[in-house]
């Protein structure tokens, strides 16, 4: 194809996202476009998967029958969600196996609150409340996205997402009307998750390299600074509710604005936790190598059972 | 090692007097498993009382590329729509 008709391609492509056309896998699409998308919705799917693990580490010890079932749903929903998000995102010609190969290099990343350790049990409450809260914002907007594959996937996801929040909530909630003790733990979990959830929002506008040309795409629809802000004047009345502190001593209503103004956001330890440096991120990657390497044999040995299987068809069939 | 597990896509029927519908896909050694994980991935909440499952290789899909040749044709078959006859006023339902 020659450049001319490349660029009157892109431009009928341009067009028919402006008039909120969805683009399905099979159509024309700007390499671009599809590289960017392959690189979202993957990000997004290897959230999903290791965001399984901070919250699987407290299964076993949840205080209830009630709560361990919540927790053990939530955690399903999880990797349901990757599924959704990897089945997504093969429809654009990646395969399954490159893209778990580029999250267990390390070269895919995933949404950096995942790795902050989970310390007691507030942690699910507030991981719940905060870290799910902030990615409802995020996602919300997505199931309007111009690629079909990718919005139909939000939209299950989104509608599966707010039970996670409120039994997050609700845990808080509990601590909170609890001993002294339990509301003790449950501060010292929001002072611990409250900047990395504001940092999981995203850099800042002028820091953020790519919002331009996703908002035309709509991959994204607010800026990264829209959401934290929304994020933000959602969740403070919220915390008042419980009776406990955000730790952050700049935040006042802004009467103005009708939002709250906050603190500087420490971005050195945002690019130090995506770049690897986290207190947990060899920890996450090492447990997902390990539970992807010691069920080789198991997926070995399904297919081995389904190649024996098809094998005895063919033989009644002759 | 290429001994990934194939695609299946996945088709649900929500309740008995609909369709079923394409639901979206999953990797599964045999067809039974892809039966067993799409109960797990797709119907967690009662989204389905019944469950097809088509290996993807074996579906058969037009190229949007020819979508004008397809499907154009139909466009300028008006008259394959009601409201392209007149009828006189004091006919009221037909």
């Amino acid at each position: 194809m020659s450049n001319e008709q490349i660029k009157n391609l892109e431009e009928i492509f341009e067009a028919r996202i402006a008039r909120e056309e969805k683009i399905e896998a099979k159509d024309w699409m700007p390499e671009k476009y599809r590289k960017t998308h392959i690189r979202q919705i993957s990000q997004h799917a290897h959230s999903e998967i290791v965001g399984m693990l901070p919250e699987g580490n407290w299964i076993s010890r949840a205080p209830s029958l009630r709560r361990k079932a919540a927790l053990l749903a939530k955690v399903q929903d999880e990797a349901g969600h990757g599924l959704y998000l990897y089945s997504a995102c093969e429809t654009l010609g990646v395969s399954r196996e490159e893209l778990y190969q580029q999250l267990h290099s390390g070269k895919a990343k995933y949404s950096s609150i995942f790795n902050y350790p989970t310390l007691t049990w507030a942690d699910m409450g507030a991981i719940g409340w905060l870290v799910d809260g902030a990615a409802i914002i995020n996602q919300v907007p997505l199931c309007n996205t111009s690629f079909g594959p990718y919005a139909r996937a939000m939209v299950r996801v989104c509608k599966e997402e707010s039970f996670h929040q409120r039994q997050g909530f609700e845990i808080m909630l509990k601590l909170c009307n609890g001993s002294k003790e339990q509301k003790d733990m449950a501060q010292d979990a929001l002072n611990r998750w409250w900047w990395p959830s504001l940092m999981m929002l995203g850099p800042t506008d002028a820091e953020s390299v790519h919002t331009e040309q996703s908002m035309k795409w709509k991959l994204k629809r607010k800026s990264n600074d829209d959401l934290r802000q929304q994020f933000i004047d959602q969740t403070v009345p919220q915390a008042d509710l419980l009776g406990l502190t955000i730790p952050d001593p700049d935040l006042k209503l802004n009467k103005q604005t009708g939002s709250y103004d906050f603190g500087a956001i420490d971005w050195d330890e945002f690019w130090q936790v995506v770049k690897g440096h986290g207190p947990c991120n060899k920890e996450r990657i090492r447990a997902r190598v390990a539970a992807w390497d010691n069920g080789a044999w198991v997926r070995d040995a399904a297919m081995a059972h389904a190649a024996k299987k098809d094998g005895q068809k063919i033989k009644i069939a002759i | 090692m290429d001994n990934n597990w194939p695609l299946w896509e996945i088709f649900v029927r929500s309740k008995n007097g609909l369709e079923h519908r394409h639901f979206g896909s999953l990797h599964a050694a045999d067809a039974d498993m892809a039966l067993e994980n799409a109960r797990d991935v797709y119907t967690r909440r009662n989204e389905g009382v019944s469950i097809w499952v088509v290996k993807s290789s074996d579906i058969t899909a037009s190229n949007p590329d020819n979508n004008g040749e397809l499907f154009e044709p139909a466009k300028d078959k008006v008259y394959r729509h009601p409201t392209f006859y007149k009828l006189p006023d004091e006919i009221k339902h037909m």
